[in-house]
């Protein structure tokens, strides 16, 4: 029976749950030419979620409904960030939407849905909400990926995206259910994570039990986006509209973490000798083909799609560390990501306009000249990308680096390494273009007036300059969450 | 001031470099006063250096160290040594001269060049006093940034290979200092490089961390065979990022040697010294016959200047034969002296020798000799100059290029005489090749109508080739204080090859 204390552990989501229903009805009863007001109104949502989770946060970690839900410092850090950059995703696609007359109810309660989604899955304690929340985001995200439903790609881009999702998300349900069964053999069989953590120890059925864990991390590799489970990520990034590809990988991403900490650590956390070579399997593979297949793309999109998979090579490589310093360190990388996502998305986004979309790398010829101030935001976005100091980038693969070797892997950071200098080419070429060509005959290259965005994708791309020359308190707090 | 003036040395350029930026396309010669500004500005505080540092005293002073990141226990660590004071010194002083040198030869936005190269420099300096090792990793890695746009907007024709080569190659080599460091930190807890040096290490560790910070530091400096991203660079960079690169960002790799393979790995620097002075060696008398073909000056000087970093190098791991083998401390004093000198009047002569080639590049657009020849004619007061630069390069005594190349092969005589007498090849082969371009470029008849339509060089062009002939002779006449200054320093190195860490 949920009582009121439950309810109050869960008053963000609650919250945003009736927000979102709020501004459907809105948008269905507002005359059109009050639309642009539901932007305004989104944001406030999110920046009141965001006041909700900060000040609800408890002392310490707590459980609501028998444990289904964990709200703990590692589920508060990521919404917050979670939270934070879809507002920034908000603020960056306000003009892309209005020039290409989407900018409607659907996108800001999808984008909220899908937002519920990731808080439910940071901070799930049980298989179910894991499915639950994992659903709701991907759900969300299938229909956003299909927004701009005339055009010839997102169509394509979102059935992609589903069949490969829905295969997922079944190779998830069928390993949890192996679990399940596994946890019933030689005790009470248990969907909770908390109780799933020794299966090993009494299980009758040890192998069904590693099955399991296999069908789950596969479900894990694909959120993530880790290779060989990559295929979707160029495809998606590509034909999605370039707001719904920010949130992909921005705040999805702080997701997938989240998701594959809880399943791993607190579910399968006996069992980490298994998975952590799993992962660093993973993690080369993801290295190599996203730091090797991005080097040859010509559209923007597509190279950062290549970008994440490689990102989250190193994300894995923290995940592999598999113990406290290495969740930190993994979960500095997601929230780093996240921020350097956004800014590289955010530029394009300042640049397209009413028939005009920003994507191919050539694009940008000569930006230094048209406009020093966005090809220096790029230049920041780019450099901490590829991981130069003193950007932010650069400390998050650090940390990757320094949690492998910890954990004894030092083949795994010296790999990590080696795919960061092959990597390093292809964002030095973005920079190239931008700086050192001149611009292409008839451009008409020119940034979007819109103040807001200007302003907050100012501070997005100089918060990487920032934290990068001062990120002890951020590694502090991440440190903090997993008790060190 | 006095006790933060080393973090004042270090972001006192960078933090100049944001109204030069500012200062916009619009307004090229407020940005180029600004930076002026600043560059002296900078060089006034590092004169402070001289009396704040007391040389006598020896060991890291002016510390500053405050926590920076709490949970790795990371500082935020700044002291100089003399040899640091010498080489921020030298930066601060290069830093002016490339503002100047640039004045109106930049017309394309100056302001971003200023900025960058003001930017280059506070990392620099930054390089040069860092005593955390992760700090200094950073600063050692940010440097490449503003290189990397100096040479990619204002730079050659084939610029974009250049600067991708360079950024690429020198990345290439770093990152595994890093791996090396991090491997360092798992054993210490910190990164503070007075720890590390205390640092026990097994031989095999030590192999594998010294060929780590080799790599890293070798293809900075540059040595052969890595070296080969450094002529590409110094051909398309522009006359200041030629100077600034060969003037300071080389001796960034020396020193590194300096601060992290002597005191960290000194087992494993010893047992394969034997390697390092080969490839010195091999620089010297090798990359000597390769600048003598050259066809285009930059890249003859740039060859040349592989060859004189051969000497440095040399310097350092002779006095680990030396204090290894036969204990001779004195002798390794002297090379490691040397060494030090060396890598001072390097940065001196070489800039040097690129603005000449600068100047020349400016009014003709041509760094080709064959295009040159009887510039003498027309620019009789650059020809002074440059024949001064050059008879500094070859080593002539009376230039600061005879006094540290003098004291190496002296100190490698002692260790080994057949080492010495191919150290002493340069002295034919750099005066070879300096004076057959000299003789190409300067004497002779005019045979090309362009050089006959050369102008004098103009005010601003004559200081700054005053000031580098004024540095050039004071080092080569009276050493005296530049050794005095690093004095202890150096010998305090010299005794810590002496420690086993096993």
């Amino acid at each position: 029976m949920p009582t009121f204390n439950d309810i109050l552990i869960l008053l963000p989501e609650f919250y945003l749950v009736a927000a979102a229903c709020l501004l459907l009805l809105l948008d269905a009863f507002m005359k059109p030419a009050q639309r642009p007001l539901l932007h305004w109104i989104s944001i406030v949502v999110l920046l009141v979620a965001i006041y909700l989770v900060v000040a609800g946060q408890p002392e310490q970690a707590v459980t609501a409904f028998g444990g289904m839900f964990v709200r703990d410092d590692v589920a508060e850090i990521l919404k917050v960030f979670a939270l934070g950059t879809t507002a920034m995703v908000f603020v960056y696609a306000r003009p892309y939407l209005i020039d290409r007359k989407l900018l409607s109810g659907e996108f800001y309660t999808l984008m909220i849905f899908a937002v519920i989604g990731i808080m439910l899955l940071v901070s799930a304690g049980n298989l179910i909400t894991v499915y639950l929340g994992l659903e709701l985001l991907s759900l969300s995200s299938y229909a956003l990926v299909a927004l701009n439903r005339d055009a010839k790609l997102p169509p394509e881009a979102a059935i992609k995206y589903f069949v490969l999702g829905a295969l997922a998300s079944g190779m998830l349900l069928y390993g949890m259910s192996m679990v399940y069964g596994a946890s019933g053999m030689g005790g009470t069989p248990s969907l909770d994570l908390a109780q799933l953590h020794n299966v090993m120890s009494y299980t009758t059925a040890p192998t069904l039990l590693l099955f399991g864990l296999i069908f789950m991390i596969v479900g894990i590799g694909f959120k993530l986006g880790a290779a060989p489970f990559h295929m979707w990520i160029p495809d998606v990034y590509q034909g999605a509209p370039t707001p719904v590809t920010t949130f992909i990988a921005s705040g999805s991403k702080l997701a997938a973490f989240g998701m594959a900490y809880r399943l791993l650590d607190a579910g399968m956390g006996d069992l980490s000798h298994h998975w952590q070579l799993m992962l660093a399997v993973l993690a080369v593979l993801s290295l190599a083909i996203g730091n090797l297949v991005a080097i040859v793309q010509t559209n923007l999109k597509r190279m950062l799609a290549y970008s994440t998979i490689s990102h989250m090579g190193y994300l894995l490589l923290g995940l592999a560390a598999a113990g406290p310093e290495g969740y930190a360190a993994a979960m500095f990388y997601a929230i780093c990501y996240a921020l350097m996502g956004v800014a590289a998305f955010g530029v394009m986004l300042a640049l397209t306009r009413a028939g005009f979309e920003c994507e191919e790398i050539a694009d940008l010829k000569g930006l230094n000249q048209k406009s020093p101030w966005m090809a220096f935001l790029m230049l920041l976005a780019m450099f901490s990308l590829a991981g130069v100091p003193p950007l932010f980038g650069f400390w998050a693969k650090v940390l990757v680096l320094e949690a492998a070797i910890h954990a004894n892997m030092l083949w795994l950071a010296i790999v990590g390494i080696v795919f960061a200098i092959i990597g390093l080419y292809y964002y030095l070429y973005v920079i190239k273009v931008m700086y050192f060509d001149k611009p292409a005959e008839g451009s008409t290259l020119q940034v979007q007036s819109d103040k807001p965005l200007r302003v907050v994708l100012s501070l997005n791309a100089l918060s990487l300059l920032v934290l990068g020359l001062y990120w002890g308190p951020l590694l502090g707090w991440c440190r903090r969450a997993f008790g060190l | 001031m006095f006790n933060h003036l080393l973090s004042l040395l270090i972001w006192l350029p960078v933090a100049g470099a944001i109204p030069v930026l500012l200062a916009g396309s619009a307004r090229p010669n407020l940005a180029r006063w600004l930076s002026l500004l600043v560059a002296v500005l900078t060089f006034v505080v590092s004169l402070f250096l001289l009396v704040q540092y007391h040389p006598d005293a020896g060991g890291m002073q002016l510390t500053e160290s405050y926590l920076w990141i709490a949970s790795w226990g990371v500082h935020y660590g700044l002291a100089v040594d003399g040899i640091s004071v010498a080489l921020i010194l030298m930066t601060s002083f290069v830093g002016i001269l490339v503002i100047a040198g640039a004045w109106e030869v930049i017309q394309d936005k100056p302001h971003q060049y200023m900025a960058a190269m003001l930017m280059l420099e506070g990392l620099l300096i930054g390089v040069f006093c860092a005593t955390d090792a992760l700090l200094f990793y950073a600063l050692f890695e940010a440097i490449l940034i503003p290189m990397f746009i100096l040479i990619g907007i204002w730079g050659g024709p084939r610029r974009v290979y250049a600067t991708l080569k360079f950024f690429i190659y020198t990345f290439f080599g770093s990152v595994f200092m890093l791996i090396a460091l991090l491997y360092l930190y798992q054993k210490a807890h910190t990164f503070d490089l007075a720890t590390l040096a205390a640092l026990p290490l097994t031989m095999k560790e030590q192999s594998w961390i010294f060929f780590a910070f080799l790599i890293a530091f070798a293809i900075k400096v540059p040595m052969v065979p890595v070296h080969t991203w450094l002529p590409d660079a110094h051909v398309e960079a522009p006359t200041g990022g030629s100077v600034v690169l060969a003037a300071v960002m080389l001796k960034v790799g020396t020193y590194g040697m300096l601060r992290f393979i002597l005191p960290i790995v000194p087992d494993a620097g010893a047992h394969y010294a034997w390697l390092i002075i080969v490839m010195s060696l091999i620089a010297i008398v090798y990359i000597g016959y390769v600048a003598l073909v050259q066809e285009d000056m930059k890249k003859l000087v740039a060859y040349s200047s592989v060859a004189h970093m051969g000497f440095v190098t040399l310097g350092i791991f002779i006095a680990f034969l030396l204090v290894r083998e036969s204990g001779n401390t004195d002798m390794a004093l002297l090379g490691m002296q040397g060494a030090m000198v060396q890598m001072i009047s390097h940065g001196f002569v070489s800039g040097a020798m690129f603005t000449c080639i600068g100047v020349m590049y400016d009014r003709t657009h041509t760094r080709q000799i064959k295009d040159y020849g009887g510039v003498i004619n027309v620019m009789p007061w650059f020809g002074f100059f440059y024949v001064l630069f050059a008879m500094a390069n070859c080593g002539l005594p009376g230039t600061s290029g005879f006094v540290g190349e003098f004291m190496v092969i002296l100190a490698s005589f002692a260790a080994n005489p057949w080492i010495a007498l191919f150290a002493a090849f340069t002295l034919i082969i750099g005066a070879a090749y300096t004076l057959w371009l000299v003789k190409r470029v300067l004497w002779g008849e005019i045979t090309n109508p362009h050089v006959a339509e050369m102008k004098e060089i103009n005010g601003r062009e004559t200081f700054v080739l005053v000031a580098f002939a004024a540095s050039v002779l004071a080092l080569g006449i009276w050493p005296q204080p530049l050794v005095h200054l690093m004095d202890s320093s150096v010998s305090q190195l010299v005794q810590q090859l002496a420690i086993h860490k096993i």
